[in-house]
């Protein structure tokens, strides 16, 4: 049976892992390729390595972080953060993720989705979406926007209207940020995840808002999500992702066990 | 023959050899990317890895490599297809008509129906032939990651299998001729096992 994905999302600035749990208190966190071989060894499906500097300055620092997690990982590897053209991606791609996500430069060019698809395979490339419910319209989920650079600008757009664009696109995957769950620990926005996830026939991976393992189960239940990005729930309560998997599959959603 | 030695990663631009250079290197074995007929048949071994459309392998045949592929396998060559690069081994996908496969196994790959979503994406499980070499160890229910919205019948020679909008070949196996639907270079120490199994072939 295809299971339910829990991957495990590094934070990285600098060349190191930091703890995203507040963006200007940035805790340091350790070297990113150690982390990210302790994540796959317990038990994480995935690994995401996001540059949440993305300065052009620090491009160089990223490339060579990039090369070092991904020498000694066998398990599927992802990095997103600052990538705005294909040349960005393919810088990427050398140095050995398996998938890139973009977000901001997708938003301000869409082809950008098509031309990396083309050299590197639609399921090489994640849009990530940073979503914020309406507070104006009558459907607060359904007419949800899109939020760019970091979340704090407006794109003028609509979430479902830019999922089924990325798909239509050649994305392989929409990575779903809740910017209203994001930081809270009170749980995903399992409507908005839900919507988005029965308006695409690609997977969909939820992020922001966990804070327990009852909240997975949630999201991957009545959120109809295919994956979850867990990055600080490993930092209070949940141990690691068998832990959390075994959790999981008490009730009832199926993961990758033992693993 | 016996001088023939290392493993040529055959780089056809679909998608990322590194990969699985990576996971071979980390296995102890002496392996290159190379695009060159020459390399190709001069290797101990080929892996021919893929991701993305079917109709890149066109280029194999366009390049020579897909020459080069079918000498080194008369000659007795462990052969092991990837993903795309598996799917080839049968006749043909409906992903591209009119560019035919390398038609080692019988049938064609089609589209999952649209009972299931597509792409298949994620960590799913394999039902193994307790007779295959390339599958050896490898306990059924084990699991392996896929990316792929085509997949390939159940054929005789369908060492193992896997469900998701009805059974289709994990991996096939005649001789040495073999391919893998899942990715190896990505499915954890279960993947690596069945890499060293495919090192382990005598050339």
């Amino acid at each position: 049976m295809l299971t339910k994905r829990i991957i495990a999302c590094l934070d990285v600035k600098g060349g190191r892992a930091v703890k995203g749990v507040q963006f200007v208190d940035l805790v340091d966190a350790g070297d990113p390729a150690e982390l990210a071989w302790r994540h796959a060894n317990a038990g994480a499906d995935e690994i995401v390595l996001l540059d949440i500097a993305a300065t052009h300055e620090e491009r160089g620092t990223l490339i060579e972080t990039v090369r070092r997690t991904a020498k000694e990982l066998f398990i599927p590897f992802t990095v997103g953060g600052g990538i705005r053209s294909a040349g960005d991606a393919a810088a990427v791609f050398d140095a050995g993720a398996d998938k890139i996500s973009v977000n901001s430069a997708a938003v301000a060019e869409p082809a950008l989705i098509d031309e990396i698809g083309r050299s590197f395979g639609a399921q090489a490339v994640i849009v990530a979406i940073d979503a914020r419910r309406s507070t104006a319209g009558r459907d607060p989920v359904g007419e949800a926007e899109v939020f760019v650079r970091g979340g704090r600008v407006r794109a003028g757009r609509r979430v479902l209207d830019w999922a089924r664009e990325a798909e239509s696109r050649g994305a392989g995957e929409i990575l779903l940020t809740s910017m209203d769950a994001d930081g809270t620990r009170a749980g995903f926005d399992c409507e908005l995840t839900a919507r988005v996830s029965e308006a695409v026939q690609i997977p969909v991976i939820a992020s922001g808002g966990a804070g327990s393992a009852e909240h997975f189960i949630q999201v991957f239940q009545a959120g109809k999500a295919h994956a979850a990005l867990a990055a600080g729930i490993f930092h209070f309560g949940v141990a690691d992702a068998r832990a959390l998997k075994m959790e999981l599959e008490r009730s009832g959603v199926s993961v990758r066990l033992p693993c | 023959m016996s001088e023939r030695q290392g493993i040529a990663v055959i780089d056809y631009k679909a998608g990322n050899a590194t990969s699985v250079l990576k996971a071979l290197r980390a296995l102890g074995q002496s392996a290159e990317i190379t695009a060159d007929p020459a390399r190709i048949t001069a290797a101990g071994k080929l892996v021919l890895p893929g991701v993305g459309h079917f109709q890149a392998t066109g280029r194999l045949e366009a390049s020579g490599i897909a020459a080069a592929i079918r000498e080194s396998i008369a000659r007795g060559a462990p052969f092991l297809g990837i993903c795309v690069g598996m799917q080839w081994l049968f006749e043909g996908s409906a992903e591209a008509e009119g560019w035919p496969g390398l038609g080692a196994f019988p049938g064609r790959c089609e589209h999952f129906p649209s009972a299931v979503k597509a792409p298949h994406v994620g960590w799913n499980q394999v039902r193994v032939a307790p007779q295959s070499r390339l599958m050896r160890g490898v306990e059924s229910g084990s699991y392996f990651y896929y990316s792929h919205s085509f997949r390939g019948p159940v054929a005789p020679q369908t060492v193992a299998v896997t469900d998701y909008g009805g059974e289709f070949s994990a991996a096939v196996e005649r001789g040495n001729v073999m391919g893998v639907q899942f990715h190896p270079e990505k499915s954890g120490p279960a993947g690596l096992r069945v890499l060293q199994n495919f090192v382990e072939l005598a050339c």
